[in-house]
């Protein structure tokens, strides 16, 4: 189809020459009005380049330069974080820690319900059901992440909290934070990425042609059988692209569990209190200053960095997808 | 001559429209039979009722009986899952799993709960043979089964259905979709299925009806018109509709 | 021989699975319908006319969220009327003009790229571009410059989306006819997307609606009324989500809820709109 424009045009403008050319001056203008057209449109099309290019540079030179002060080896690798201290330290290997575990933690609770969710609406569920389920996964993608950090912080956290009074009642090294802990931000990551890893995965389960479900139901396997031994397999590449687009969503959220996750720099295990790459900007940005604002700058880039990898993954999974087919 | 499927007063609607009317036939086993007519006559409406394929569509009703070595595949203690691997289809478009060309083969096997690596070998190699394929495949067994030609894609697919070691294989315009090689290559492999299978096509094309099969049912409109041995439905059908037919007065 | 077809055999797993995936749908919606009921049964008590109608106000000790909807609407207006063109403009490009090539992939990328980036590097990128760089500060101006590249990739994509389902006969059609090109775009192309181009819009809403990470460094807090229609956006002000997040922080939760609920709402009615559209919009066609 695309191939016929061009040519249409040049038809198109070759009858203008024909008939117009000698009844109307008005065309010189209308040429330039077109030219410039094209020329703002393009320079629409730029736009998201520009914006890439423009935060790809302000990421690195807001981000480098407490690497340098720091070094480099302290700061990635150092796990004292106490940028307000007489001698102030900038370790933020715990905080970067917390956001891959907290990361892989959601993705593994999320991922799996996700998807069983995705196989109900393009395979189990009738088309009266699979209308209901769908609005809500939907209506679940717009509720604002704020809220759902409200909830995680008044239903979660206080659960949490029995249970860690109950665990680490005779600890004497564990530190009391009322559920607000590694637990917590995990399970309110694991309900945000749900949208994404439903949306993407069903979009891509009903892409797998009817034929080859038939096919397996003609060989005598059951429909469950037909679902993961044929189906999912067959929207593989889908499938991975929801749990990558999950774990984006997932180390990029913010507010959502600045508070609930209790935001102390700790080792993430499951009871402690712990600062993520994204929250640690939040609760800080406010009020730093110098170096330690420079640092913190250097957190958000270490996040842009996961993101930017997370795209190219992206990108390159969907290129050999297309090929595939 | 035994009869593997009797169908008795088989009568099938779709919503309101009643698709097929009032069949009776016996399908012989260990040969082939073919279901000729033209488009929207039911043909493989009711090949698909032999291996209860029309559950899967919404809003089917079956009434009548149709009966596998004297088993009512529609009776209520009936295993469809059973019942498919004794019953195989291949459909019209080559539809192979996205998958390599051995693990095509082995899932029905594999479904049907077999795990021993050694056995699943032998059986994909059977199948394989049996099919006529194995030599052409035989040094990439591992290379995804899309990487194939419509042909040998089809020919996979009969492989595939012959894994599970049914006594039944139906077959849905097996040909329709492929070049007139491959199609040959096929009907060879037909002639030689049937010293294990009993095999049922449809096919819309009539002289493929007359080259491999040695029975052939006429239908038009959801009606059984008249079956009989192949060579005496063409030279001399009872019906006149299905001398119209097959003298190419419509269809 | 045990060759029947009546041995209707369980499978163990068949089960689990089954269970697994009923289970797994019933909690995706269980959660939706849990955190709608919780939200309204614990934000409804908050909502009052003086809740709704007023600016909160240390000194008579009272709470309201007038500030914060009137800045959440500024924002909201100026960022649309930034984003919405250069959005349709990319995508008009993208359909219209561009060749197939390595401009298209790149543009295509980035879109992508932008998509994925999550707000809180919007917000530190906000703060050191347009805050300092361009020395806007902490003003609703850099929120909205903020948030224009945040909903660009959102109404490209949307857009785009419309635009191929203008069909191509139409394009030729008017071509055939000696039409020009911008005159073809702005009389059949873009009419004939506009549904679309309206879902992209408020889509565009409901995400600015519920952001909050990218605002709290760029527009900042305040919840004053604007004393100027003009001058306000030079101000720092802050969104419903904003406060709600300063509430939750001194441990205000009526006041959070209250505004949870009233965001709930919109996300509600947001939600209906563009079911609306879209239903239209497959009617038409």
């Amino acid at each position: 189809m695309e191939k016929v424009l061009p040519l249409l045009k040049n038809m198109s403008r070759s009858k203008n020459a024909h008939s117009y050319k000698s009844i109307t001056n008005g065309s010189k203008s209308r040429s330039i009005i077109e030219r410039l057209m094209e020329c703002i449109f393009t320079i629409c099309g730029l736009s998201a380049v520009a914006a890439v290019a423009a935060i790809t540079i302000y990421m690195i030179i807001s981000g480098t330069p407490a690497i340098f002060k720091v070094g480099i080896a302290k700061m990635l690798l150092g796990t004292d974080w106490a940028p307000t201290a007489a001698e102030p330290s900038f370790g933020i290997a715990w905080i970067v820690l917390t956001s891959v575990i907290g990361t892989a933690a959601s993705i593994v609770i999320g991922v799996p319900v996700g998807l069983m969710t995705a196989i109900f609406m393009s395979e189990v569920a009738d088309k009266k059901v699979a209308g209901i389920v769908k609005p809500a996964v939907e209506l679940l993608a717009g509720i604002p992440s704020i809220v759902y950090g409200l909830l995680g912080l008044l239903i979660i956290n206080p659960i949490m909290g029995a249970a860690e009074k109950a665990l680490f009642a005779d600890s004497k090294t564990h530190v009391m934070n009322g559920g607000a802990n590694l637990i917590s931000a995990v399970l309110v990551l694991a309900i945000m990425i749900l949208p994404t890893v439903i949306n993407v995965s069903e979009t891509s389960l009903r892409a797998v042609p009817v034929s080859i479900r038939q096919a397996s139901l003609a060989l005598g396997a059951t429909k469950i059988q037909t679902i993961f031994g044929v189906t999912v397999p067959a929207a593989k590449s889908g499938i991975i692209t929801a749990v990558v687009l999950g774990i984006g969503r997932a180390v990029g959220e913010a507010m959502a569990i600045v508070l609930v996750s209790g935001n102390t720099v700790n080792i993430p295990l499951p009871f402690n209190s712990v600062r993520f790459l994204t929250t640690g900007i939040v609760s800080e940005m406010g009020y730093a200053s110098g170096l330690h604002r420079e640092a913190l700058f250097t957190i958000g880039l270490v996040l842009f960095v996961f993101i930017m990898i997370i795209n190219v993954v992206i990108n390159g999974i969907m290129e050999g997808g297309g090929r595939n087919e | 001559m035994e009869a593997k499927i009797e169908v008795r007063n088989l009568n099938l609607y779709y919503g309101a429209n009643h698709a097929l009317k009032n069949v009776i036939m016996d399908i012989p086993a260990k040969e082939i039979t073919a279901f000729i007519g033209p488009s929207g006559c039911g043909k493989s409406t009711f090949l698909k009722t032999l291996n209860r394929m029309n559950d899967l569509v919404d809003g089917v009703r079956i009434e009548g009986k149709i009966t596998l070595d004297g088993e009512d595949i529609y009776g209520s203690g009936v295993d469809t899952t059973l019942l498919r691997k004794r019953v195989g289809m291949v459909f019209q478009q080559p539809n192979p799993f996205p998958m390599s060309i051995y693990d095509n083969v082995a899932y029905g096997p594999r479904i049907h709960g077999l795990k021993n690596r050694a056995r699943l070998n032998e059986i994909v190699e059977a199948s394989l043979k049996g099919a006529a394929i194995f030599d052409e495949v035989k040094d990439r067994l591992n290379k995804s089964a899309l990487g194939l030609s419509g042909g040998q894609q089809q020919r996979l697919c009969i492989a595939r259905a012959l894994a599970v070691k049914p006594d039944v294989l139906l077959m849905d315009e097996p040909t329709s979709a492929l070049d007139p090689i491959s199609t040959l290559k096929i009907e060879e492999l037909m002639s030689e299925l049937k010293e294990k299978y009993t095999v049922a096509i449809v096919t819309h094309n009539m002289q493929q009806a007359a080259r491999i099969a040695d029975n052939t049912a006429f239908f038009l409109v959801g009606e059984m018109i008249e079956m009989d041995r192949t060579d005496v439905l063409f030279s001399r059908p009872s019906d006149k509709r299905t001398e119209d037919y097959i003298t190419g007065r419509f269809g | 021989m045990n060759n029947s077809i009546c041995h209707k055999s369980v499978r163990i797993s068949d089960i689990i699975l089954n269970a697994l995936i009923y289970l797994s749908a019933l909690l995706s919606v269980g959660i939706l319908v849990g955190i709608i009921g919780y939200v309204t049964f614990r934000g409804i008590g908050s909502i009052s006319w003086q809740f709704l109608s007023t600016v909160t106000s240390e000194m008579n000790n009272t709470f309201g969220i007038l500030g914060n909807i009137v800045n959440t609407l500024y924002i909201i207006v100026i960022t649309l009327l930034i984003a919405t063109p250069i959005g349709i403009g990319a995508a008009i490009y993208l359909t219209e003009y561009a060749k197939p090539g390595k401009i298209v992939r790149l543009i295509e990328f980035t879109t992508e790229t932008l998509s994925g980036i999550p707000s809180i590097i919007y917000g530190l990128f906000g703060m050191v571009f347009f805050g300092k760089t361009l020395l806007l500060g902490t003003s609703i101006l850099c929120g909205c410059l903020t948030l224009t590249i945040m909903v660009l990739p959102l109404i490209v994509r949307t857009t785009q989306e419309a635009l191929k389902t203008v069909p191509m006969n139409y394009r030729t059609g008017a071509m055939g006819m000696g039409a020009t090109k911008w005159y073809m775009i702005r009389t059949i192309i873009l009419p004939s997307a506009l549904p679309g181009i309206v879902t992209a819009v408020i889509l565009s809403i409901g995400r600015i609606v519920g952001e909050s990470a990218a605002l709290l460094f760029t527009a900042g807090s305040g919840y004053y009324l604007p004393k100027a229609l003009l001058s306000h956006i030079f101000k720092s002000g802050g969104t419903l989500t904003i406060q709600m997040y300063l509430s939750m922080e001194r441990g205000e939760f009526d006041s959070a809820f209250g505004i949870a609920f009233v965001l709930v709402v919109i996300v509600l009615i947001i939600n209906a709109l563009t079911k609306i559209i879209t239903n239209k919009m497959k009617k038409g066609n």
